[in-house]
């Protein structure tokens, strides 16, 4: 699986839990208009390093934080691509 | 703290050997060197929990002070107890204490076998007991109490008329185990003590060899001795709690296992002393325990903590930088939060142990009892996480029941994991809800029978 469908994976999971309508996911999606609050957010980024095994947000420089959807792909991707 | 007389049958059984109480009369720990101590600060450092047994019965009344330290104390700590104990003595058998640290101590080696001695004991002192409590930076509180406040009512309690065999899985030197001490010592009935190097299934089967009818420990030690298989080795008559919140669903499952037992759980702290007993068969307390509480005790809710205030409390922390240990208005604090729900106060955890998910409060003690009530679940811890969205979230550990077998196959642990984490969704609110639950082997416990929490 490549990142990215990893991370769509865990954004339709997590929503499923979280009993939330999940807005279709492109890149240009705005985070705040996903449908998902902070504690999805936190739950998705928590999985994601579980099955990824990093977490880009800890990686020591300043993040800059995603603000739509391809945001937050691109900076695992970039994340993954660096290790 | 009179135990000479006729005290027939009545003993202390360890590991490798007993000793009958009677036979104290005439018999010392201290080589025949009591009068040396009498007046004096003494430290027991013993590794032997039967020797320490002994030294309290010969020391009390003699000696002005008595600190009880748990076996395996560090040297560094040790230092600093008989510097904050303004110890004169310090009573040792023989391992690992360190002489030159010690400055001018006297030192006293523990004699086992006992030593004969025609002294007749003159009790003529209010000796202070000074338990040792954890810190949070790891150093320990030296609490001070005396006899009286540690053993309550028990002090006048009749003789059993039953015969009673009473044991714990704490070492007697903690508060909880020395409670059950001293019910034994006061109450003239033979006592089973633990082991921390003896195998949960030995200690029961043991323990069920003599014959226990009175038996107490953490919720974690329960736990342990239900995972061991050998629960059933012993049939007690009445099942005590106390050291860690009691969930429902291990009093449950205690009752369920111990039919013929009453099962009790009890509120008490080092500092507060025990505060009342809880006999329902429910976990928490009835709110109008704060209005009748049992004799000697007041209890109140304060700032979303319990506060006791009573005869059960110790003094004070000895020290010079020691915190206060009574607040102003007499009660203590005991750092417990209670929440309550129908009539009924639920503990919710630790005040310090709370997780912050994104300014929501979570205990990990509430997620680990919805957890607990899983059938498969034996126990679990639940942790703080940190996480770069909501500061942290809530993630917890779960050892199942019938561990020691193979590990079960990914399919299975995912089954469960699934159905621990719906089980916590229907009981709680969202941002309590594990985000990740992992099925581990085991889950560290500490030397006083409590689950380790980080940073506690």
């Amino acid at each position: 699986m490549t990142v990215r469908s990893t991370i769509v994976e865990q954004f339709q999971e997590v929503a499923k839990e979280q009993k939330r309508k999940l807005a279709p996911l492109t890149d240009g999606l705005a985070l705040l208009d996903s449908g998902l609050d902070s504690l999805s957010f936190a739950i998705i980024v928590a999985r994601l390093e579980e099955v990824l095994g990093f977490d880009p947000f800890n990686a020591g420089e300043v993040v800059d934080f995603p603000l739509t959807f391809g945001d937050f792909v691109r900076l695992y991707e970039t994340a993954s691509a660096t290790r | 703290m009179t135990t000479v007389g006729n005290l027939p049958g009545s003993s202390f059984y360890s590991v490798e050997s007993s000793v009958a109480l009677a036979d104290l009369a005439q018999a010392s720990t201290l080589g025949g060197r009591l009068e040396e101590l009498r007046g004096a600060s003494v430290v027991i450092a013993v590794q032997d929990q039967l020797t320490a047994a002994l030294l309290l019965i010969e020391l009390d009344g003699v000696a002005g002070r008595i600190v009880l330290c748990p076996p395996d104390l560090p040297d560094h700590h040790l230092t600093e107890v008989v510097r904050t104990a303004a110890a004169d003595a310090l009573v040792h058998d023989g391992s690992g204490v360190e002489p030159d640290a010690l400055g001018a101590v006297k030192r006293i080696a523990a004699s086992t076998p006992l030593t004969k001695t025609d002294a007749l004991r003159r009790q003529s002192v209010e000796t202070e007991w000074v338990l040792l409590t954890s810190g949070t930076t790891g150093a320990p509180k030296l609490v001070a109490h005396t006899l009286a406040s540690l053993a309550g009512s028990n002090a006048r309690a009749p003789t059993a008329l039953e015969h009673c065999v009473w044991s714990t899985f704490y070492d007697i030197r903690r508060y909880g185990g020395l409670q059950i001490y001293l019910r034994a010592v006061l109450g003239r009935v033979s006592l089973v003590l633990s082991s921390a190097k003896e195998p949960v299934v030995d200690f029961l089967s043991r323990a069920g060899a003599i014959g226990v009818t009175h038996i107490s420990g953490t919720p974690t030690h329960w736990r342990r001795a239900l995972m061991s298989g050998a629960a059933q080795r012993i049939a007690p008559r009445y099942v005590r709690l106390s050291g860690e919140i009691a969930d429902q669903g291990l009093l449950d499952n205690l009752r369920s296992v111990y039919p013929n037992a009453r099962v009790v759980h009890a509120f008490a702290s080092t500092e507060a002393g025990l505060a009342f007993d809880v006999e329902d068969g429910k976990a928490g307390f009835p709110a109008n325990l704060l209005d009748r509480p049992p004799a000697g005790v007041e209890l109140k809710v304060q700032d979303g903590t319990l506060r006791i205030r009573g005869v059960r409390n110790a003094n004070r922390y000895l020290g010079e930088a020691a915190p206060t240990l009574v607040q102003s208005d007499g009660y203590v604090d005991t750092g417990d939060m209670v929440e309550l729900q129908s009539g009924r106060y639920y503990f919710v955890g630790r005040k310090g142990g709370v997780i912050n998910v994104g300014g929501l409060k979570v205990h990990p003690e509430e997620v680990e009892a919805v957890i607990n009530t899983h059938p498969r679940v034996r126990m679990s811890l639940v942790k703080a996480r940190k996480n770069p969205i909501t500061g942290a979230i809530v993630v917890a550990e779960v050892v199942m029941k019938g561990d020691g077998g193979p590990a079960p196959d990914p399919g299975t642990t995912q089954t469960l994991t699934q159905e621990i984490i719906d089980s916590c969704r229907r009981a709680l609110p969202a941002h309590k809800v594990p985000a990740m639950v992992r099925i581990v082997p085991a889950l560290e416990v500490s030397a006083s029978g409590k689950l380790v929490r980080p940073g506690a």
